[in-house]
């Protein structure tokens, strides 16, 4: 299960880029701060990497995994 | 410990999380590196409490200071090596960490960075090194690639920069390693050994600054430094058999030394203790 | 506890023939030093060679590290994780210093730093004497600031102040400048070792969970590293729990005025100095140091000449004791200040006073003669 922090995101899309399975795509809302974070659209397909988790510069993201 | 369960990131425990979000730029590589950094403790289980941070001046420096919720002294530019050599002598069993950028370690603190290789002092050394001066907004650093136009040099950079990496190990600190931080993972391994190294540990971690460096240089994003960190480097296991001219501009990251010379406080004490029989 | 009493009883009652500087390695020792950064200069590296030999007997640690900027940061460090600790240098890395003890001001950080004060600017004649660094202690670093500044004359003053520089230092958790000079430094004299029982040590006043780190009260207690109290320590504009806030004006003033206070306010208790033939005076002099020496000479010869000329010499320069000098200058004609340099000291007497103020200026290295500073008052 992918958690997201949205508030804490800045919009970077590294996670978006980097993500092996290609989970996330980025949100058309934006958030308290202005920016538009990911969604994990295609959570099924996680593989709990966490390379995401890792990447993201804001400690926005938590895999979790079940 | 334990804090409040909140959403998302399960580390928020090493952080002075009042103060998030950081107040770093958009796609800025210096979370990446706190956000490694707090995944090494975490799995190394070391407690906050017997951590020291010693930061210098500049945006990486505010990776611990303040983020990362330990004992930290904020030091002045460049110092922070010789600030933390202090603090090692006094309580050598605490772990001493330094965090700083390449315009603090490797251009105004040089000097301290070459004698604490030297003494083999007990800290474990991050150089964030982002090839620029970027909070004083994208002045050329030593680790400013030849031929970069940065706000102080318009027509390019005229000087080669420091291997600074291979440069520590000569001077004699006992583990000295590169990565970026498109390489988390090696890297928090990286991060960890250098924790746990007796002696003068160091790890030079390329990190993007998209802001007051890439702009510059046609990368303007997070995301376009990863893929040219992912694109260009060379792991030194696989370097160590190729020809200068096989590697070219490629950037070797992964372990450049590891020995085992005898840390400097323990010497120090040894010595004191045999002065006093 | 045991470590350090049982190795200095030997020295308590007896006298020895020590130079300057070793009587300010003593007194460092003997003043609770456990902790010695520094790097090798004259005419103050006697300082490290004693004490480097001294330290590992009391349970301290002596590093020389790679220059004077290096020394400093190591020892702010050094305390930071429990130490009481001082450096010794001179002007040019006194110079190099100044950023940093611009950070222990800042970060109050109890320390003790020497400063045998040679001829400049620059490397000058660095071998000779001078006192040129009377400002440079009270301003060398930048931004607004107050510092303690104490001056010797003699050996066994080296030995005493160095007490008290530490017990200062711990007191208004602030670094404090022992401003010796070359001459003061070089010189062989006897001393007297005190008993350790006489030495009384300020102990550090070490805060608890609940009190704040750089704030609350005047003076806040200190913490140290290990203590679990997660501290936040930084030389940027702080809060009082020690977190940066740089923006806010309020933080700001709020803080360094408050830093400037801790001095300021207990001025009086800071100031320490010696009269002599002050009770019919009609003409003073004023001096301190290595000049202070012929100075008294001086005057003793011209009161033998029935001249009615007292005698003040600063063993605190900074704070400066700005009442005492103001009143002196109601009660006497003239002020003289036999000093080696160009005329600091005399500069900060000229604002408190009415009086003329007339300086006695030499430099080169060489200390005034008797006869240099009769025949200097005699003439004006």
């Amino acid at each position: 299960m992918i958690e997201i922090d949205e508030d804490l995101c800045k919009g970077c899309k590294i996670c978006t880029d980097f993500c092996p399975k290609e989970v996330f795509e980025t949100s058309d809302k934006i958030n308290k701060k202005g920016y538009y974070p990911p969604i994990p659209v295609r959570e099924d397909e996680c593989i709990g990497c966490r390379f995401c988790e890792l990447l993201c510069p804001e400690f926005a993201i938590a895999v979790v995994n079940e | 410990m334990m804090a409040k369960k909140k959403k998302a990131y399960r580390l928020k425990h090493y952080l002075r999380e009042e103060l998030l979000p950081t107040t770093f730029c958009q796609g800025c590589g210096c979370g990446t590196v706190l956000n490694t950094y707090a995944q090494a403790i975490e799995e190394l289980q070391i407690n906050p409490k017997d951590i020291v941070s010693v930061t210098g001046i500049g945006c990486s420096s505010w990776i611990p200071s303040p983020y990362f919720k330990a004992d930290t002294l904020h030091t002045t530019h460049g110092r922070a090596i010789a600030f933390a050599t202090g603090v090692k002598i006094m309580k050598p069993e605490a772990n001493v960490v330094v965090i700083a950028g390449d315009g603090d370690l490797a251009g105004i603190g040089g000097n301290h960075l070459i004698h604490a290789a030297r003494r083999n002092v007990g800290l474990a050394v991050f150089l964030i090194n982002n090839m620029i001066y970027g909070m004083t907004g994208g002045q050329v650093s030593p680790m400013t690639p030849l031929g970069d136009k940065t706000t102080t040099t318009p027509y390019g950079n005229p000087e080669y920069p420091f291997n600074i990496a291979e440069f520590v190990a000569a001077a004699g600190a006992n583990y000295v390693a590169r990565w970026t931080t498109y390489h988390v993972f090696p890297l928090m391994e990286s991060i960890q050994k250098a924790m746990t190294k007796d002696g003068f540990s160091f790890v030079e971690i390329l990190t993007q600054c998209p802001v007051s460096y890439g702009r510059r240089v046609g990368m303007r994003t997070g995301e376009e430094f990863l893929k040219y960190f992912k694109e260009n480097t060379i792991n030194s296991l696989k370097a160590k058999d190729m020809t200068p001219e096989e590697i070219g501009d490629k950037i070797i990251v992964g372990k450049i030394v590891e020995r085992n010379r005898k840390e400097f406080t323990t010497i120090l004490r040894e010595m004191n203790e045999e002065r006093r029989k | 506890m045991g470590l350090r009493e049982d190795y200095l009883k030997k020295f308590e009652g007896k006298t020895y023939f020590w130079l300057g500087d070793e009587a300010c390695a003593y007194g460092g020792v003997f003043g609770g030093c456990n902790f010695f950064t520094g790097y090798p200069i004259t005419p103050a590296s006697e300082v490290a060679e004693v004490i480097s030999g001294e330290l590992p007997n009391v349970g301290g640690y002596h590093v020389q590290m790679e220059d004077e900027i290096a020394s400093i940061a190591a020892l702010i460090g050094g305390v930071w994780a429990g130490a009481r600790g001082m450096t010794a240098t001179s002007g040019p890395g006194f110079s190099l210093m100044q950023e940093n003890i611009g950070y222990a001001i800042m970060t109050e950080t109890p320390c003790v730093i020497v400063d045998v004060q040679r001829s400049g600017p620059s490397t000058g004649q660095a071998t000779k004497p001078a006192q040129g660094d009377v400002m440079q202690a009270r301003w060398g670093t930048h931004g607004d600031h107050n510092i303690i500044a104490l001056a010797p004359n003699s050996v066994q003053e080296c030995f005493d102040l160095m007490i008290r520089c530490f017990n200062l230092s711990e007191e208004y958790r602030t670094p404090v400048i022992l401003l010796m000079d070359g001459e003061i430094g070089h010189l062989r004299e006897r001393i007297t070792v005190p008993s350790l029982k006489s030495i009384k040590l300020k102990k550090r006043k070490k805060g608890k969970k609940k009190d704040l780190l750089f704030g609350g009260e005047l003076i806040p207690p200190f913490k140290e590293i290990g203590d679990g109290h997660y501290l936040h320590v930084t030389g940027s504009t702080h809060k009082e729990n020690g977190i940066r806030d740089v923006e806010s004006q309020k933080v700001h003033e709020k803080l360094v005025t408050r830093l400037y206070d801790k001095i300021e306010k207990n001025r009086e208790k800071l100031v320490d100095l010696e009269e002599k033939w002050m009770d019919d005076a009609k003409i003073a002099v004023i001096s301190y140091g290595a000049a202070a020496r012929p100075t008294e000479g001086a005057v003793a010869l011209l009161r033998k000449k029935r001249k009615k000329i007292g005698f003040m010499r600063l063993r605190t320069i900074w704070p400066f004791p700005r009442e005492q000098v103001r009143a002196l200058g109601k009660k006497v004609k003239k002020i003289y200040v036999p000093e080696m340099n160009l005329g600091q000291l005399s500069r900060e007497i000229e604002r408190f006073v009415d009086c003329p103020v007339v300086g006695i200026p030499k430099i080169g290295g060489i200390v005034h003669t008797i006869r240099e500073i009769t025949t200097a008052m005699e003439r004006s």
